[in-house]
């Protein structure tokens, strides 16, 4: 039976989850150098259309489609057939069947999006497209599915309120995969890679925050309690994680910096999203800590081991899930969400492990399939820019504009 | 006639102006430009990665004056530019042939 004030939210939340990519995009934008920008930018934006487009054909029936032996969907709703403004007998029962697969379809959208910020500033447009939209349909569709369509791992008790393991953990290792497979930036570590407008970035910070309300919060599914436990949620988990870091870096580096107290917000808001709507505010704040405190050392912890994830998103947004995921396992209470579980801090053990297993798989066979993926696309069309294109910047070697005349 | 090009610290522009306005300088010609002396760069800090900014932003100021008010101008450029720390920049003197105004034709002092 729909119900108007849900399908209000959830079309709402819908809207802010959109939001988010344009906002990526501008907090990746100004992080690159100002050659770079548009190309940066454009690697966020085109993924709405590609995604939302493989989305309504076949990802949505990938994901959320009838299951078949709890690994993938069937193919029943093939371009969106039987998706209609009833609602669907499976999910979210209280709104149009139609407005959660495009609820859901902006997730999809942004998943692949945090993944450039890895390579960001070095690969061709065209086969960068080809290796979005496949690993959209390896690797998203696939464990969207295990963990929320009905798959074996929901099936097995893994919890993942807003998308730890099936945006951020999946983004995170596809990340480190691809930034080791492409390689670094020509002239890593003898060139300085300052970013070009900090501004920029910090705007996109704002716009993140603030879809981050839909991404969480609407992953109640409607309008109730749980909607509003994870929106709080959310808010602490994000000024946590802002703070924790700044003081971490103001005692560590010196001084508090604006993509220092941007970073921190972004890490604590991937590090609540798994656990949003299954904590309470005081859980939240410890998540929220902790994902400022272990996204700062594992982005300190990149600079050790070499690779070029150019704008940390293994730090922030792989590592970040892979926390939040865990700290779901802790801090889980269904005092506070009756349809959860209870975390090893309320007397259940059990489901940190059931937790421990959903990230060793996910975190496997997106490694895996995110590497042939990358070497196929590899195979046909280098990923890899030209040195000389390179150095021109993606700007004007790709796209054949630039962002700021003299 | 001589030329002063003085190549300093961006907010100092204000004050300098000041003074050689009251010295009756009439104009000058002011560009922002980038270099290095024995202040050297800064040490710039982004997610803890340290990147080192060689090149410091300064301004450079020209003007082209009579020979008998270089000392002057000298004096009031130091007096309005001069902190005591490291980095606040150099006057630079030189001779000038002559001056041309391209709308009369003047020449010389008449054309400073």
């Amino acid at each position: 039976m729909i119900q108007s004030g849900d399908t209000a939210f959830i079309l709402v939340c819908a809207a802010l989850v959109l939001l988010m990519t344009p906002g990526l995009a501008l907090f990746y934008g100004g992080m690159v150098r100002s050659k770079n920008v548009l190309g940066t930018i454009m690697q966020s934006i085109i993924m709405i259309s590609l995604v939302s487009l493989e989305w309504i054909y076949i990802g949505y029936s990938m994901s959320f489609g009838p299951d078949v032996a709890g690994v993938i969907g069937d193919m029943s709703h093939f371009a969106l057939s039987g998706v209609t403004a009833a609602p669907s007998d499976t999910y979210a029962t209280t709104i149009p069947h139609i407005v959660f697969m495009i609820y859901q379809c902006m997730f999809a959208v942004i998943t692949p999006a945090l993944i450039t910020g890895a390579f960001a500033e070095r690969v061709r447009f065209a086969p960068f497209c080809a290796f979005s939209v496949l690993w959209a349909v390896f690797v998203y569709n696939p464990v969207c599915h295990w963990v929320w369509g009905g798959g074996f791992l929901g099936d097995m008790g893994v919890l993942d309120f807003a998308g730890g393991l099936v945006v951020h953990l999946t983004c995170g290792v596809a990340a480190l995969v691809a930034c080791i497979a492409i390689g670094p930036r020509k002239g890593f570590r003898k060139r300085q890679f300052i970013p070009h407008n900090l501004p920029m970035t910090l705007i996109g910070t704002g716009l993140l925050w603030f879809g981050w309300f839909g991404f969480n919060g609407g992953s109640a599914l409607a309008a109730d309690e749980i909607a509003a436990t994870a929106f709080v949620a959310t808010h602490i988990a994000g000024m946590t994680g802002m703070l924790t870091w700044t003081v971490v870096e103001w005692y560590h580096a010196g001084k508090p910096t604006t993509l220092g107290a941007a970073s921190g917000a972004i890490a604590g808001l991937a590090t609540i999203t798994p656990a949003a709507g299954f904590v309470g505010p005081n859980s939240a704040v410890a998540i929220g800590l902790l994902g400022g405190l272990i996204c700062y050392l594992a982005v300190m912890a990149k600079n050790r081991f070499g690779y070029d994830d150019s704008l940390d998103v293994v730090g922030i947004h792989g590592v970040g899930g892979l926390v939040g995921t865990i700290a779901l396992g802790l801090f889980a209470s269904t005092a506070i969400n009756p349809g959860g579980a209870d975390g090893l801090f309320f007397g259940n053990p059990g489901f940190l492990v059931t937790q421990f297993i959903g990230i060793g798989i996910i975190g496997v066979y997106t490694l895996v399939i995110s590497w042939i993926i990358i070497k196929g696309v590899n195979a046909v069309s280098p990923l890899r820019m030209e040195d000389n294109a390179e150095e021109i910047g993606m700007d004007t070697s790709e796209h054949s504009e630039s962002a700021y005349q003299a | 006639m001589k030329k002063i090009e003085v190549i300093t610290r961006n907010y100092k522009l204000d004050d300098i102006k000041e003074g050689l306005t009251s010295l009756g300088i009439k104009g000058m010609t002011v560009a922002e430009v980038k270099g290095f002396g024995r202040q050297g760069g800064h040490k710039e800090v982004y997610r803890g990665a340290e990147y080192q900014v060689d090149f410091v932003p300064k301004i450079k100021i020209d003007i082209v004056i009579d020979d008998e008010l270089v000392a002057d101008v000298v004096q009031a450029i130091s007096n309005a530019a001069r902190t005591g720390e490291v980095g606040d920049g150099k006057i630079f003197i030189s001779p000038i042939d002559d001056v041309v105004r391209i709308r009369t034709g003047e020449s010389g002092s008449d054309a400073v």
